[in-house]
């Protein structure tokens, strides 16, 4: 009685320490203070929830039973760790990047938000842990009433019921507590991870001391011990090859897939760097843990009278012995193991439940206004704590109804091959972008189905739920339906055979249905944003568009996160867009992390849900988001058409404008030059006609009268002459119709004969020209006749429009490299700026009044100097009008 | 009393020819050459006939008669246009702008003569 009492009080003291460690870790780590608890040690320890109390009571009696098998339980974790590389780091990274809650939200995640998706993996789930953790509550049970027994001689106080109740109750209350004390997974337990990393080191020592005290305490010494194990029956156990092939298999699957391990494994992983120290450290743990599995069996059976049950070896053998604060820490070590699992296992099934199950349901029921005028902050907690609840109590339910009859280790692994049908929906969808949802939902359904059939529904033992006529016969009498020899393959271990038919029918309908399946637009971009965690670091999806009020998405967001979280997440977000204030834009960006964020609490597609019905306003399926997807696929590329079409016409348009522009501009440019001419040609006409009438007519004119009308009609005809011959000139040069007739000569010798011609002409005054002969003295090579006409056209206007009183015009050559100036500047006024711009223009004259010509000359000149390559300026900054005719370094001729 | 004829054109020739035409038939000519002051000469000469070119240097001969049309006194003077660029635009704008007889150089003398007759005599 002492002992029990003892006992009781140990573990009283050790669940309040849990509490405490617990308690002081959370609070550090919402102070911000918990750097330790992010260390990859604790990471690893928490991965040793893995080892639960089946396996710390139960790997002893498995060795007892079947030998060294029990070892391929640690090695295909230990492969998964090692080989971390491959696959947990990818889910680690995609469950970051995802903000996946667990197995059901990443399956779900993967496949579209797929809703039933997440609810088959939950109800999977909850079916296959739901034995799990009777198991834990029977080896607590158990181990209690050994010490019952031992302390108490038959007068039990705490029966077996009891005990579990209570357990469970406490498990319960511990989970509630620690388990939901916020709702954002970014937010880990850090409390609970602690705890169980306590738990862990317990476990372990508790273990270790045990197996050492057998080694040394009871056999004697190392070789001691080896000589007994050789004695022992399990010296001579067979190794079965498949079974131990498919074990390990098995068990790697179950790492994996467990809604336990997944949580501590990925959703509570803060640092991707710590899977490098777990993938070492977690093997060397279990080997540690596995290191006195077979000499504590080999002894015990040795001990122990027959019959004793071998899951228990761990505490009978210390009490046996009469090591009773042994046989305690024993104890403890196994309640811890089956503690933490139960924990554990309890918040992610939670998870899974509420967000899969209870939330879509409350949503569904409520309508779209509960997310803005209900606190749903409230409804998930209170959702996950009855989930925590109901998932510990179906346990113990469970735990009742089988009365713990079948041994321990063989619920485990049924256990197990219920959890690895997720598997292959798993690693395909993370690793083969084809895989579909009705892949997955084709592959999980058989899967499950095939298991529930062949192994779980059998392990209740005939008649419980499965009748014996159909173990024995076959559904409906038919053979090959029978459970244990499915389409009639006998001999195979049932196990085996269960893990056989539905692993490889599940990946085959996995494989089949998603190959011949068509992804929708969402399930293709989540398999992208999966396969290629490494590669993207964009966010799931973008919501495209909507008119979200920031209100109400302020509002939801805080009944979900909580106000102080709510606010900071907005106003993180309004100032990443530069705004002021709380309230962001709701921009896709805003709300891609706002669901991100949501997530966190209530699973993707519930939060997806939950921002769609207030982004758009309604109800928003997944089906409608793939049509959304689509139309808005379609509709942009429509857009983006109509957006090249229309730039197209734009472009037509402004060059159709341009051209038409030009073309008026030219027909304006026609009808004055035309009228130009008119006016040119009329002009000498009119005085030739007037004069000649006059002469006609008149019969009393003097000499001196007749002598000057007749002059006047002479020069007139002159004038309409010239200007024929000026028009016919520059039609010929505009139209590039002039051959050039290219000849060496001296450019002095030139200008002296533009002089002369220049002078020989009647109009003007005289000038005076002031050269430099030094200068001159150069060769050309040139059209000398064209360029005369140049130089005869500027030597002729500085006589006819100079207006000094003494006009000189000083011609002044430079050599400039690769050009020749020669410029021709006069003393007279100049011309002043705005007809400097049209002086080269045709008919454009200037000064007043008119002294001949039609205004040609340097229209004419202009396009000579064209034809030569060079060209004609008028040199501003000059005191009189100056010109300067540059001739290209061609147009020289070699020195 | 000999009436008066101004002429405002800035060809030296043409001037020389209608002056000729004119004083032999007893007019009294005033010429003058330039755009830029040609409505105030206007005004300020009085004549009983203008004879009016369009490409004037300084100021159109369109634009000197929209301002004698538009007021001074010269509202009603008899005007002549005269010009050398003979398309259907320019006598357009003639008539627009008020000018009471319009024509295109090269003209014959007796066309001229008759119509500053007709122009007085209206």
């Amino acid at each position: 009685m002492g002992t029990l009492n003892a006992l009781v009080a140990v573990c009283l003291t050790y669940v309040a320490m849990l509490f405490l460690v617990a308690f002081f870790a959370e609070r550090s780590a919402m102070r911000g203070r918990g750097g330790w608890l992010r260390s990859p040690l604790v990471y690893t320890l928490s991965l040793s929830i893995y080892c639960t109390g089946w396996t710390f009571y139960g790997a002893v009696g498995y060795a007892a039973r079947s030998g060294l098998e029990y070892l391929t339980i640690y090695i295909g974790p230990s492969l998964v760790m090692v080989g971390w590389w491959w696959i947990v780091r990818k889910l680690v990274r995609i469950g970051r990047t995802q903000r996946i809650t667990s197995v059901a939200d990443l399956i779900s995640s993967r496949f579209g938000k797929s809703t039933l998706l997440a609810v088959c993996v939950t109800i999977l789930a909850v079916i296959s842990a739901t034995p799990y953790i009777a198991l834990q509550l029977q080896s607590v049970t158990l181990s209690f009433a050994v010490f019952a027994e031992a302390g108490g001689g038959g007068q039990t106080i705490y029966t077996g019921e009891s005990t579990a109740l209570w357990v469970a109750m406490g498990l319960s209350l511990f989970t509630v507590v620690f388990g939901t004390r916020n709702l954002d997974a970014n937010e880990r337990h850090h409390g609970v991870v602690m705890a169980i990393a306590v738990e862990a080191v317990v476990k372990l020592f508790a273990l270790l001391a045990v197996g050492a005290f057998v080694v040394w305490g009871v056999s004697g010494g190392v070789s001691e011990t080896f000589t007994r194990i050789d004695a022992s029956q399990l010296g001579q156990w067979q190794m079965n090859g498949g079974r131990w092939a498919g074990l390990i298999m098995l068990s790697a699957a179950a790492f994996l897939c467990l809604p336990r391990m997944f949580q501590v494994l990925v959703v509570e992983n803060d640092d991707e760097e710590h899977l490098r120290t777990a993938s070492w450290a977690f093997p060397l743990y279990v080997m540690l843990m596995s290191l006195f599995v077979v000499p504590v069996a080999v002894v015990g059976l040795d001990l122990l009278p027959e019959g004793s049950n071998p899951d228990l070896f761990v505490l009978t053998v210390p009490l046996d012995q009469g090591r009773e604060g042994l046989a305690m820490l024993s104890f403890l070590g196994g309640f811890s193991s089956a503690t933490s699992m139960v924990i554990v296992a309890a918040i992610a099934l939670s998870t899974m439940v509420s967000n899969h199950i209870v939330m879509p349901i409350f949503l569904r029921m409520t309508g779209g206004g509960a997310t803005v005028s209900g606190d749903v902050r409230h409804v998930v907690l209170l959702s996950r704590r009855v989930s925590i609840i109901a998932v510990v109590m179906l346990g113990y339910i469970y735990y009742r109804l089988t009365g713990g009859g079948e041994a321990l280790a063989a619920i485990g692994l049924v256990s197990f091959a219920g959890v690895a049908q997720v598997l292959p929906a798993m690693l395909g969808g993370i690793f083969w972008r084809g895989a579909t949802r009705l892949g997955a939902m084709a592959g999980l359904s058989v899967g499950f189905i095939i298991w529930l059939y062949t192994l779980f529904l059998p392990s209740f033992g005939p008649g419980l739920i499965l009748p014996e006529f159909v173990l024995q016969q076959g559904a409906f009498g038919i053979d090959w339906l029978r459970p244990r020899a499915l389409f009639g393959i006998e001999g195979l271990d049932p196990l085996v055979h269960a893990l056989l038919w539905s692993m490889t029918l599940n990946t085959v309908a996995f494989f089949g249905v998603s190959v011949m399946t068509f992804p929708s637009p969402l399930e293709r971009l989540q398999g992208a944003q999966f396969v290629n965690v490494f590669q993207h670091s964009g966010g799931p999806r973008s919501w495209s568009g909507g008119v979200a009020q920031s209100e109400d998405l302020m509002i939801m967001a805080q009944r979900i996160l909580g106000p102080a979280e709510a606010r900071a997440l907005f106003r993180r977000e309004a100032t990443r867009q530069g705004l002021r204030g709380d309230l962001p834009e709701p921009s896709p960006d805003f709300l891609e992390n706002l669901e991100r964020e949501l997530s966190g609490s209530v699973g993707g597609a519930t939060a997806h849900a939950m921002v769609g019905q207030i982004v758009g306003g309604m109800s928003v399926s997944v089906e409608d988001l793939m049509a959304v997807a689509d139309e808005t696929a379609q509709m942009m590329e429509y857009s983006n058409r109509l957006e090249a079409q229309s730039r197209e016409l734009t472009r037509t348009a402004r060059q159709l404008r341009e051209v038409n522009q030009k073309l008026t501009r030219l027909s304006v440019q026609k009808d004055a030059f035309l009228s130009q001419i008119s006016h040119e040609l009329r002009t000498p006409m009119t005085s030739i006609r007037a004069f000649s009438e006059i002469l006609r007519d008149s019969d009393e004119l003097s000499a001196d009268e007749l002598n000057k009308y007749a002059s006047i009609i002479h020069d007139e005809a002159l004038r309409l002459t010239r200007l024929l011959d000026d028009l016919l000139d520059l039609s010929v040069l505009e139209n590039g119709q002039v051959s050039l007739n290219l000849r060496e000569g001296q450019l002095s010798a030139l200008l002296d004969r533009s002089a002369a011609a220049a002078a020989a002409s009647d109009d003007g005054r005289a000038l005076r020209l002031s050269r430099d002969p030094s200068k001159e003295a150069l060769m050309l090579h040139t059209d000398l006749d064209r360029l005369s006409q140049v130089f005869i056209n500027l030597i002729a206007n500085a006589r006819k429009y100079c207006d000094a009183p003494d006009p000189l015009l000083e011609i002044r050559v430079t050599d400039h490299g690769d050009l020749l100036w020669v410029d021709f500047i006069d003393n007279g006024s100049g011309i002043s700026d705005d007809a400097q711009d049209v002086i080269f223009e045709k008919f454009a004259r200037v000064g007043e009044p008119r002294v001949g010509g039609a205004g040609l000359g340097l229209a004419i000149s202009r396009q000579i100097m064209q034809r030569l390559g060079g060209e004609i300026t008028y040199l501003r900054g000059e005191n009189g009008a100056a010109f300067r005719v540059s001739l290209p370094r061609p147009a020289m001729a070699a020195q | 009393m000999a009436k008066k004829v101004l002429l405002i054109e800035d060809e030296p020739n043409i001037i020389e020819a209608i002056s000729f035409i004119l004083s032999r038939d007893g007019w009294q000519v005033d010429t003058h050459s330039n755009g830029h002051d040609a409505a105030e000469v206007v005004r300020s000469k009085v004549p009983d006939v203008l004879i009016l070119d369009v490409m004037l240097p300084g100021r159109s001969g369109y634009d000197i008669l929209r301002d004698l049309r538009s007021g001074g006194g010269t509202e009603a003077l008899p005007i002549l246009m005269l010009t050398a660029r003979g398309q259907s635009k320019d006598r357009e704008m003639a008539e627009k702008y008020g000018a009471n007889r319009f024509m295109t150089k090269p003209f014959s003398n007796s066309e001229v003569l008759e119509a500053v007759r007709d122009l007085v005599n209206a």
